[in-house]
Parts: C-alpha cells; sequence; structure tokens
C-alpha cells in the first residue's frame, strides 16, 4: 500500500484569488465540510434551509399513513373511539374508576387522544433514522429532520381525532368554562416535545442496536397506566402524585383536562416538574443525537 | 479562475468492526465491552483502517475531474464526504456551489406515492425549492417518458420506468458541481449512458465535474485532469492519458501477481498461509490481459504448517463492477483427509468464454471444511486483477454485436434452433 503522495501541479498551489464573485451571486452556497465538532449544536439557519424538505417529509407519511386500507383516514378517528369505548366499559363501568366531577367518558376519550398522539410520536421518531435508511446512507440533510417530522405527522391523526372528544363533549355538557381553553396548546406542545426529546434519544440509540423497537410497545403499554389515562391523577394519594410528575405526560393530560373539560386547574409545582422533565429530555435527547449524527452513515 | 472544490488533508478513519458488523443488537455490544474490559476481546476487532489518508487537490470551476483507483482505494469515501454523508476524520474542504450526485438516484422514492408525488419527494431530498420542481416538472416528465402513468404509484412500474422517472428528477436539478460515481450508478448499459451524455452535456455548459470510474476509455474521453487513488491516498494528479497510461501499468504489475515475502506478512493462522497468488494463462506465464475465448489459471501458492484438517483453495472471482460471478474450490478427494505439512500451489481453470469483459478480480482463500461450514484459515481479497478482452473475430459469445453486454459471466452456450413452422 503506498503512503506515497505527489502534491497537485504546483500552478495550481499558487494562492489563487478568492472567489470574488461569490458575493455577487446569492444563491451560491458555499459549504465547509470539516470533521465532526466536539460541541454539539443546532444549526437553526440550516433547519430554516431545509423547511421545504420538512415539510415534504411529513407529507409524504401523512399521505402514504392510510394508503391502500379500507377505512382510509376514518381509522384516525376509529382507534381513539374504540380505546375509550373499551376504557369506559373495563374500568368506568366494572372497575368504577375514580373521575371526580366529570363524566368518566369525556375524561377517558381527554387522555386517550393525547396519549395516542404521544404512542404514535414516540414510536415514529425512535426508528425515524432507520426507517430512512437510504436517505441517511445517500443525502445528506440535517437529520434532526427525521424524528422533526415523525412527531409532526400524527399531529394531523390528532386533529381529526378531536372531534370524538368534541361529540363526548356534547353530549355530557362538559365544555371549557375559562381562558384556559387557550393553553390547551401548551399542553399539546408539552407532548410534543417530549416526544421529540426521547424520540432523537430512542432514534440514536436505534442507529446502533436494534433493541428499542422490542422495548417501546412495553413502555406504551405501561404508559397511560401512570400518566392517569383512565382515572383523574388527582385521586390519588398526593405524594404519589409527586412521583407521577416525573411523566410528562401526567402534566400533558391534566392540563389538558383542565383546559379542555373544566376541571379543576393542575397542581402548579408537579406541573413545573413535569415541564422540568420534559426539557431535560429534549437537551439531552439533542445532545446525543447531534453528538452521533456524524457517525450515523458508517453504524447505520 | 476561481475554485469549485479545495480539499485539504482530508482523511477518514474506519474501524473494521464498524464497517463489517453494520448493526448489532445491544448484547453483541454489551459482550464486546465486557471482552474488552476482560482483555479477551480480539485484536482484530480493534483494528482500523484509513480509507483516505491526508487527500489534497482542487477543482478549478468548469474543470471535469476523474477519479480512478482499484477498488478499496478510497474514491467511494472520498465522494461520501465531498457530499455530506459523512464526515471526514480530520482535515477540511470547501465547496463553491450547489452539489448534485447521480449516486442518489431514486433516493427516497416511496412505492405508495404515484410518479408525480414521488418528482415533488425525490426533489426535495435532492435539494430543490418547490416552485423549481413545479417549473420543471413538465420537462420533468416528458424527459422520463413515462406521461400516461405519472400518476400511478410507483409500487406498479417496472424496474425501468422507476428508473428513467428517478434519473429525470435527477437530470433536471443542475447543480453547479456534479458529483458521479459509476461504480454505484444503478441501471442498465442504456442508463449508464445517459448518465455519461448528461455529465458530457454538463461539462460543456462549464459545469464542474468530479467523475468517478473504472472505465478508462470514458475517464480518458471527459475528463480534463485525473486523481488517481490507491491505499486512500493519492498516487499520481494530472493529465487524463499519463494518469491512466500509468494506472494501467501500474495495476498490472503488481495486480496480476501478489506474493509475501514471508510467512509473518502473509495472511493465514497456525494451520495454513498464503505464499502468492497468480493469474496464468495455459503455458504457466503470469498474465495482464487474456482473450475472452481462452482459459485462465488462478494460481495460488499456500503453505501448510502443521498436520491438521484437510487444507483447500477456493477462489471468488468478480467482475468488473466488483459484483461476484462466482465462487469455486477445490473439490478434489485430497481435500477430505488431512494435509501433510509442505509448500503447495493450487491452480483453479477458468474455461474461455465464461468471465464477462473487462476488469476481472479474484479472491482468493485457504479453507478447511468442517461441514456445513466453511473455515477460512487463509484469504485476500482481490488479490489479483486481470483484464478480459474480446478482440471481436465474431465466435465468442458476443458473435457480431458490438455493444455493451450485460452480466457477470459470458458464458458461450450451445443454441439448437430449428424452423418449426
Amino acid at each position: 500500500m503506498s503512503q506515497t503522495k505527489l502534491e497537485p501541479p504546483s500552478e495550481q498551489l499558487v494562492a489563487e484569488p478568492r472567489d470574488d464573485e461569490a458575493h455577487l451571486r446569492p444563491d451560491r452556497r458555499t459549504v465547509v465540510i470539516r470533521p465532526a465538532s466536539r460541541w454539539p449544536h443546532l444549526d437553526m439557519r440550516e433547519l430554516w434551509h431545509y423547511r421545504e424538505l420538512t415539510f415534504r417529509l411529513v407529507w409524504r407519511d401523512v399521505v402514504v399513513r392510510y394508503k391502500q386500507t379500507f377505512l382510509g383516514v376514518t381509522w384516525a378517528v376509529l382507534v381513539p373511539a374504540l380505546t375509550t369505548t373499551v376504557y369506559v366499559i373495563v374500568f368506568g363501568k366494572f372497575a368504577n374508576f375514580p373521575h371526580g366531577n366529570t363524566p368518566y367518558p369525556s375524561l377517558t376519550a381527554a387522555g386517550v387522544i393525547p396519549m395516542q398522539y404521544f404512542a404514535s410520536a414516540l414510536t415514529a421518531s425512535s426508528s425515524s433514522l432507520v426507517s430512512n435508511l437510504p436517505l441517511v446512507t445517500k443525502v445528506y440533510f440535517p437529520r434532526v429532520l427525521l424524528p422533526l417530522a415523525a412527531v409532526v405527522v400524527p399531529l394531523v391523526d390528532f386533529f381529526i381525532a378531536l372531534p370524538v372528544l368534541l361529540v363526548l363533549m356534547a353530549v355530557y355538557g362538559t365544555w371549557p368554562d375559562s381562558a384556559a381553553v387557550l393553553l390547551a396548546p401548551a399542553f399539546l406542545g408539552l407532548a410534543v416535545s417530549t416526544a421529540l426529546g426521547i424520540g432523537l434519544l430512542l432514534s440514536t440509540f436505534t442507529a446502533r442496536w436494534r433493541d428499542v423497537p422490542y422495548m417501546i410497545p412495553v413502555f406504551l403499554q405501561i404508559l397511560p397506566l401512570v400518566s392517569g389515562v383512565m382515572y383523574a391523577l388527582d385521586q390519588i394519594p398526593t405524594k404519589w402524585q409527586w412521583i407521577f410528575s416525573l411523566n410528562p405526560m401526567s402534566a400533558v393530560i391534566a392540563g389538558w383536562r383542565w383546559a379542555i373539560l373544566g376541571e379543576a386547574a393542575p397542581h402548579w409545582g408537579r406541573t413545573t416538574v413535569s415541564v422540568s422533565v420534559a426539557m431535560l429530555l429534549f437537551a439531552l435527547g439533542l445532545a446525543v443525537f447531534r453528538t452521533y449524527e456524524p457517525r450515523f452513515a458508517d453504524t447505520i | 479562475m476561481s475554485l469549485a472544490i479545495e480539499a485539504h488533508d482530508l482523511s477518514k478513519r474506519y474501524r473494521i468492526g464498524q464497517m463489517q458488523a453494520a448493526y448489532g443488537t445491544l448484547r453483541d455490544s454489551l459482550t464486546r465491552v465486557a471482552a474488552r474490559l476482560t482483555g479477551r476481546e480480539e485484536t482484530h476487532e480493534r483494528q482500523e483502517i484509513w480509507a483516505l489518508r491526508d487527500v489534497s487537490f482542487r477543482v478549478r470551476e468548469g474543470e471535469v475531474l476523474g477519479v480512478i483507483g482499484r477498488n478499496g482505494a478510497g474514491k467511494s469515501t472520498l465522494l461520501k464526504i465531498l457530499t455530506r454523508i459523512t464526515t471526514p476524520t480530520s482535515g477540511r474542504a470547501v465547496i463553491r456551489g450547489r452539489v448534485g450526485s447521480l449516486l442518489e438516484v431514486g433516493t427516497g422514492f416511496n412505492p405508495e406515492l404515484t410518479g408525480r408525488e414521488n418528482v415533488f419527494l425525490n426533489g426535495s431530498i435532492l435539494g430543490m425549492k418547490r416552485r423549481e420542481i413545479q417549473r420543471k416538472l413538465s420537462d420533468i416528465v416528458e424527459f422520463s417518458g413515462i406521461e400516461k402513468f405519472i400518476d400511478t404509484p410507483v409500487k406498479r412500474y417496472s424496474s425501468g420506468m422507476y428508473v428513467r422517472l428517478a434519473f429525470s428528477v435527477a437530470a433536471h436539478l443542475e447543480p453547479e458541481i456534479l458529483l458521479v460515481d459509476e461504480v454505484l450508478a444503478v441501471g442498465d448499459a442504456e442508463f449508464q449512458q445517459r448518465c455519461l451524455g448528461r455529465m458530457e452535456d454538463f461539462s460543456g455548459t462549464g459545469r464542474t465535474v468530479l467523475f468517478v470510474s473504472h472505465n478508462m476509455q470514458t475517464i480518458n474521453q471527459l475528463c480534463d485532469r485525473v486523481i488517481w487513488l490507491d491505499g486512500g491516498t493519492i498516487v499520481e494528479d494530472g493529465d487524463p492519458s499519463d494518469v491512466v497510461t500509468q494506472y494501467l501499468q501500474g495495476s498490472h504489475s503488481s495486480g496480476s501477481h501478489i506474493s509475501w515475502p514471508d510467512d509473518e506478512s502473509a495472511p493465514g493462522d497456525d494451520l495454513a498461509r498464503l505464499l502468492s497468488v497468480r493469474a496464468i494463462d495455459e503455458d504457466g506465464h503470469t498474465i495482464d490481459t487474456i482473450d475472452v475465448r481462452d482459459t485462465v489459471g488462478i494460481e495460488t501458492r499456500y503453505r501448510v504448517l502443521r498436520e491438521g484438517p484437510a487444507v483447500f483453495a477456493k477462489i471468488r472471482v468478480r467482475d468488473r463492477r466488483s459484483d461476484i460471478a462466482f465462487n469455486a474450490m477445490d473439490i478434489a478427494p485430497h481435500a477430505l483427509d488431512s494435509s501433510a505439512p509442505g509448500i503447495y500451489a493450487a491452480t483453479a481453470w477458468i474455461p474461455g468464454n465464461l468471465l464477462s469483459e473487462g476488469t476481472t478480480t479474484a479472491d482468493v482463500a485457504i479453507c478447511t471444511l468442517r461441514s456445513p461450514k466453511l473455515h477460512q484459515r487463509a484469504a485476500q481479497y482481490e488479490a489479483v486483477l486481470f483484464t478480459v478482452f474480446d478482440p471481436g473475430d465474431g465466435d465468442s459469445a458476443r458473435g457480431r454485436f458490438t455493444g455493451q453486454i450485460s452480466g457477470v459471466v459470458r458464458p458461450l452456450l450451445e443454441w439448437s434452433v430449428e424452423r418449426v413452422d
């Protein structure tokens, strides 16, 4: 194996004039390729540059999602409706779960719909790198777009499923009774950022180890139980509520019920704990993802 | 004149394990960590290779630069770095202008989406803006020649239609710098011809092209300058005909014959070691080129170091694109008994009219068999390289046809033709 390296012909080594025209052509991009940075950061300008691709990736998954299904997008309504029905029968009728002042069906639907979003977002984002393997190994773009697009896609299902909740609210006459309803998107945002944080972490993990797809279903079966989907969290002992607040989804569901169903306001101390956990997860996920990003194409 | 690409001391290191174990389970990794902690890790797992080592070059705007070299010389790694799919381990490169590459034809195509939808998706992935795609849509569809099926899901397309549409999108990207890897280009001969045609159009308009190829004729024809990579470093950089000539000479003198001076450096284990490998003609002379109609031998010399299980040679022949044409091993009866220590020369005779034209390589291995497992004692990837040519006298499988013929082998078959009606 030869280690000799002949320099390129000397005429090309002469200090070349700087590309004086570059600034005259604003569309002309200069890219500097360097070894991976030790300090991962998120290049917002670059993300903005790739906004159309993000949109296109979201669009692709939305369009493909219900292709070749008989009922099509109806599934987005059916899945939460059926899950709510099962919960109402099993936990509401037979087990008599505590539900405070709110009728059990609305209470459950208000929990099931955000939880359904979270489950889809988490599953999709944690496998986003692997399921887009040809893109990762063949084309450059900020890889963050993949988990990001994956948590946006299920929002479409979320909004399509909302009428289920609206119907139940109409039937039981539970309407939002305060300006709290304006905070509903904030609690949804908490679910999105939690899903993205964990998704970033797990997709990095999945790029190397294919264990995650087995862990997620187990995790998602336990999660509704500890998030208060089928019961009202304020019905359990306070010391347990503090432990449950480590799970951001408990704050999402409690806050969502407060905003939409006019339930009692969530405990702000515990909500702060949940939001902090979500922010930590997001920061950790982003740092880990960005650290391993340069190696994805080599190890995936 | 301004520069389109500047590469300064680009290096890329891979861990061998990283390349081999494409992915593993967590348990595999934990086992490896445990092995490392207890010091039982096998050394080869920690081996590193430099796919590129201190590669520097500059490409002027409008220049067509060819990159040549044997398989594993670092050509693909270089392209991967320049397209930013992977990052260099050290060094840096500056690229001025929009980069497009023909390595990613059809990347991201979704079978469930229609042709039209895929044009938008693929265009965005290649870096086109929505407006740009809308503007070029009719051109893209027309160029692909599949107007009738543009609203059909691409899963119903034939592979030819699929490639045509995909290529059509890539061809309308209009990058300022085009990166082409002929080796990776998919599709049939006609499609590859189109890639080349598109490249020629491109260089004609004063845009920069970086072209990786094994086809010396094309390189000579299209390129203004050629870089020859070997073992991850630039061996030569200059005028195409000079570099190509040197490359052909260089790879021939060392390509069809490889030997190891001592057992230490030779591939192998405590049972068997490789000594040398040659490509030979029927008279036993080492050859660089062989007539497609003639028999060619792959002679493997090896030393058996001790009494043990039966040892035999195995070859794996690869075509010009490094695709495996076939595997063959010594199946003679002696391969059943134990082998006595000593030096052996095993020659595999490949009959004439079997290999396809072009650069042919052979991997060799010395194996023992414990059925159903084949245990490789010593192995050398692409140990020898030689060129198969067809003079076109009309009595080969080519007949009087002069165009491109695909396929990893090109056997001369017996045809029985009779008039049945």
